[in-house]
Parts: structure tokens; sequence; C-alpha cells
């Protein structure tokens, strides 16, 4: 869709055939691995992965979970926990700080089209927000298959998918943030309430709201289906816990309504379609005004 | 051809250019000159199509905005400030020749011209270069490509005598198919390579004016001082500027056109060390030779 438009595919026969765009991924991908911030993100990820390790591949049982699957559990829940947040004020941070920090003016003074920068570092920091954490978990799995471990390959795949569908939602609801705000301070301040909007939207909220009566199932449904957050945390657990035992009523009812099959399918399309929509939103708010 | 007509730009209730319009036919040196927040910097960056605004730009039939990439290709940019970016230089120069167009080799023999060591600090942090070494780079990766128009935001600022003679030659040599717009606080640091000088207040015009200047681009002085006595502090000042010390209290050099208003400066700071000041032009592209002496 991003790459359909036919004002950024202008913009990119207009840079060169999208070299622009190759051009800017490489430059973002440099300068980010020269950065603090990836490495922080990196070490996050692979520490993780090491600690659900060292604390018991085979050994333990934990609701039912033992080997690779408990750990694929643990690293998707705890993915949850972490990766929106970091991907938000690390995306909105690094682009709001270029503005300021006299990147754009110099970059956009180049011949490079405006759809092939933009579509440039999007790509480049989707890949930068994915590496670490997909790295991660293809470490654990083939310490898990060295040792011998069975390998669940479906819950695995989907789980994958699972987190970037989740990546690319935050990362694009950051390159909206980005374009939207005129400063670091504002961008970051934005990007922290809407993660803090989306935690409350989880099931304790949910389940309130149900419990209350104030709103009709319908609604509260919407409101889970429209959370990233929740989708991710429900489609997560749908392989592992058909019967949904681990998830609050509110996970239940929209499993429920929706099916089990058509929540998958959401629980990948409707992240990718956030991501891609919100990095659209963000270019066409950007390329309106001033560049700077 | 720069055509700008009736330009204006606000933030909120402040208008920073204010229906500004002007010509400026193709190969035109320009200096733009004004106090701050005089609209310098904003002409700038609505030639480049950073900013939307009302009235017409057009460079070379271009419109800045619509056509961005392809009229960026012509064009040159020197900011006054350098971007903070984390890049390797390598990285940095591969990047700008790559969108624009233009051989990393020619952008690297243009900053070795300006004395900058490419291969010394391919691997540094932009960011992390000294505030010369970043100048020299940016004004390597403008002046690096074939372009049709520049512009330079204070492009002599943080450089060193013999980098800023290093740019004097680059620009005599692109001759007079590449327009120039150079911006400056004070006149005296570009009259020298400009022949028109437009003046901003608030958004407006308030000087148009052209330059005739004996020191133009492409000449050189010929420079000889004489001090009363040996001084440590002068024979470091002098070397900067390329003098060899010809005597125990005679220096001598060539000190390239547009610079010798500033090498003045330098003499006039040492006045009283001085026993004799000799400046005469030494030679000239088109061939006018007058002679200056002091």
């Amino acid at each position: 869709m991003l790459l359909a438009s036919p004002d950024i595919a202008r913009d990119l026969q207009d840079s060169g055939l999208g070299s622009g765009l190759a051009a800017t991924f490489r430059l973002e991908v440099s300068q980010a691995l020269r950065a603090r911030w990836f490495w922080a993100y990196a070490a996050v990820f692979f520490g993780l992965v090491g600690l659900l390790l060292v604390f018991g591949l085979t050994e333990s049982r934990v609701l039912g979970f033992t080997g690779l699957s408990r750990t694929l559990v643990a690293y998707i829940q705890l993915s949850m926990a972490i990766l929106p947040i970091f991907v938000l004020i690390t995306t909105v941070r690094s682009l709001a700080g270029d503005r300021e920090a006299g990147v754009y003016e110099y970059v956009l003074g180049l011949p490079v089209g405006i759809g092939g920068w933009y579509a440039g570092r999007f790509f480049a920091r989707y890949a930068l927000a994915v590496a670490p954490v997909l790295g991660a978990l293809v470490s654990a799995v083939a310490y898990g298959a060295a040792r011998g471990v069975a390998i669940p390959w479906v819950e695995l795949g989907f789980d994958i998918g699972l987190l970037l569908a989740m990546i690319l939602a935050f990362v694009g609801l950051g390159f909206f943030i980005a374009s939207v705000a005129s400063s670091v301070d504002l961008a970051q301040t934005a990007a922290f309430l809407l993660w803090l909007v989306l935690i409350l939207g989880l099931d304790l909220v949910l389940l309130g709201v149900l419990i209350r009566d104030r709103m009709p199932v319908e609604g509260v449904v919407a409101i889970a289906l429209l959370n990233p957050l929740q989708v991710f945390r429900i489609g997560s657990m749908v392989l592992f816990d058909p019967q949904l035992v681990l998830l609050g009523s509110t996970a239940y009812a929209v499993f429920d309504v929706f099916g089990r099959v058509g929540f998958m399918v959401w629980s990948l399309a409707y992240p990718l379609a956030l991501g891609i929509g919100a990095a659209y939103a963000g270019f066409l708010v950007f390329r309106r005004g001033d560049l700077l | 051809m720069i055509l700008v007509d009736g330009l204006t730009k606000r933030f909120g209730a402040t208008r920073v250019l204010d229906g500004l319009s002007i010509e400026a036919p193709s190969g035109q040196r320009i200096a733009l000159v004004g106090s701050n927040g005089a609209g310098k910097t904003s002409l700038f960056r609505c030639l480049l199509g950073e900013y939307a605004c009302q009235g017409s730009i057009s460079v070379d039939g271009l419109d800045p905005r619509r056509d961005r990439a392809r009229l960026l290709r012509t064009i040159g940019f020197v900011p006054q400030i350098a971007p903070r970016l984390e890049t390797p230089v390598g990285a940095f120069i591969r990047y700008v020749a790559e969108v624009s167009g233009a051989s990393v080799d020619e952008i690297e023999a243009v900053a070795t011209s300006l004395g900058l060591d490419v291969a010394a600090v391919r691997k540094r942090a932009f960011v992390r270069l000294s505030g010369g070494m970043k100048q020299k780079l940016m004004i390597a990766l403008a002046l690096g490509r074939p372009t049709r128009l520049l512009i330079l935001d204070e492009p002599t600022a943080n450089l060193d005598p013999a980098a800023r003679a290093g740019l004097y030659d680059l620009l005599a040599a692109r001759g007079r198919h590449t327009a120039m717009i150079i911006s400056s606080h004070r006149i005296d640091e570009i009259a020298p390579l400009v022949d028109r000088v437009v003046e901003l207040d608030r958004g407006r015009i308030v000087l148009d004016d052209t330059v005739s200047d004996a020191g133009a681009l492409g000449s050189t002085f010929f420079a000889q001082i004489e001090t009363g006595r040996p001084e440590e502090s002068f024979a470091r000042a002098a070397r900067e500027w390329g003098l060899a010390q010809v005597e125990e209290r005679r220096w001598r050099g060539t000190i390239a056109g547009p610079d010798r208003l500033r090498f003045l400066g330098f003499v006039a700071r040492h006045a009283g060390r001085l026993a004799g000041v000799e400046l005469r032009e030494a030679h000239r592209e088109n061939g006018n030779a007058d002679t200056h002496s002091a």
C-alpha cells in the first residue's frame, strides 16, 4: 500500500528509480549501528532469551508449557511488555531528533525524493527494530535444536508473524507521531501517552467496563479488536491455549465473537494495516507542509 | 535563472519573508546579507523546497516543491550548521554521491584540495569531526558534483586561510555557468566573491546593488610584511596565512584575492609590530592587473 501510492511512486521515480530509498535505508542503518540505543535494545532481547534459557528450557513446567513452548510463551509475553514502548520512543526520538539536529535541513536539500527518503527510513527503522527480536528468537531455537528439544514450528511461525506485525504497527505509529509533533519533547510525550492508553485498554480496564455494564459487549469487543496490544496478546495465546484459560473474559468474548481462525488472520492483518496506514498518514502530513 | 515573485512565509503571525521578489540571471553571484532573523535561511529553505511558501519560485523553470528532486540535482547546498549525523564519513559521502548521481572520487578530490584527509577520517562519525573538517566536507559534498546553482550559508566560517584559498579557487573554477547565493552576516566577508549584493531586513529586500571588485575570484596578491622585531605570536599567525620567513623579520607569500580584506584585518591586529607592508596584485584571470600597496 505504501509503495503503491502514486505520489510515492512518482517521488521514487523522480529520485532515480528508488535509489533514494535504498541509499536512505543504508544511511539509516549505518547511523543506527553507531547509536547506543540500538545496542541497548539488542542487548535487552538477547539477554531476555538467555535468561529464559538459563531458567530452564526442558526441566521446568509452567502452566502446562515446557521446553521451547514455554520459552516462546514467556518471550512473547515479555516482548509485549517491552517492544511497544521501546519501538515508539526510539522511533520518535530518532526522527524528531534528526529534525532538530539539522539532518532534515541538509538531507532534504539533496536530490532525494521525499517518498523515497521517507520509505527508506521507514523500512530501515523496521528492520532495525525486528533484527534483535528475531535474532534472539532464532538463537533460542538453534540452542533448543542443538539440545534435542522438540521445536513447536507452527506456534513459532505464527508468533514470529505476530511479532513482525506488532513491530510494524508501532514503527508506523512512531512515524505518524514524529510527523505530527513539532519537537522531540512533544513527540516523546505523545508516544508515551499512546502507549499508556493502549495499556489501559488491556483486560483489567475492559473487565471493569464489562462488570459495570456501562458499555455493550460489542463496544468492548470493538475496543479490544482495535487495540494492537490486546490483539497481539490474544493472538499469541491462541495456538498454545485454545480454551483461552489464561486470558481474561474480554479475550474470551472477542474469541467467541470472532472465531479462532478469523482472529488469527485479524491478529496478523490488523497490526500490519495499522502500521502501514499510520506511516502513510504521517507521510501525507509530512509532505503537505514545511519539511523542517 | 532564478525568479522569485511575491514570496511570503509566515510562522503564526510573524512574516519571515514578506512579499519578496528577486530575479537573477544564470551564473550571477549574489551575496545575501542581513542580521539574524532577516530571512536569509528562510529564503534558502524556500529555494530548496523545504518550506511551503506563498508566492512563486522558479529555478530554471522548475518549481522547488513540485519538481523537488529534479531541481535539487542541479543545486549544491552548504548549510550554516552541519547536521549532527552519527554516520561514518565514508558512508555519508557514498550516500550523497548516490542520491545526487555524483562520483565519490570527485567529492573526495575536492575535500583533499581543501585540506581534508578523507582517508584518515573515513570511519569516524561525521558528528565527531572538528568544525573546520565538517565545513570542508560539506563544501566538498556541494562542489564535488555538477550543479548549476550553489547555495552557501556562511561557507567560510570555521575555515583556515589555506582552506579558504582552496574554496575561492574551486568557486573560480566553476566559471560563469554556476550561479551562487552566498549568505553572511557581514558583507566584507563575502563581497569579493560576488557581483551583486542583496540585503534583507525582516523578510524584505532593503538593498540590491552590483559589486565591482578588483580582488575577485581567481586573483592572487603578493604579500610582504616586515616586523620591527621577531615575535612568536606574529610568526604563528603568519605561518597560518601561508607566509614564509625569508629573513629574521621579513615574511612573504601569496594571498587569495577574495581573502585580502581578511588578511588586512590580520595585519591591522599586529600594526604595533609592523615596520613595512606590501600587498600587490600578482595575477588576474582577466588580465587587468593593477597594484595596491600599503
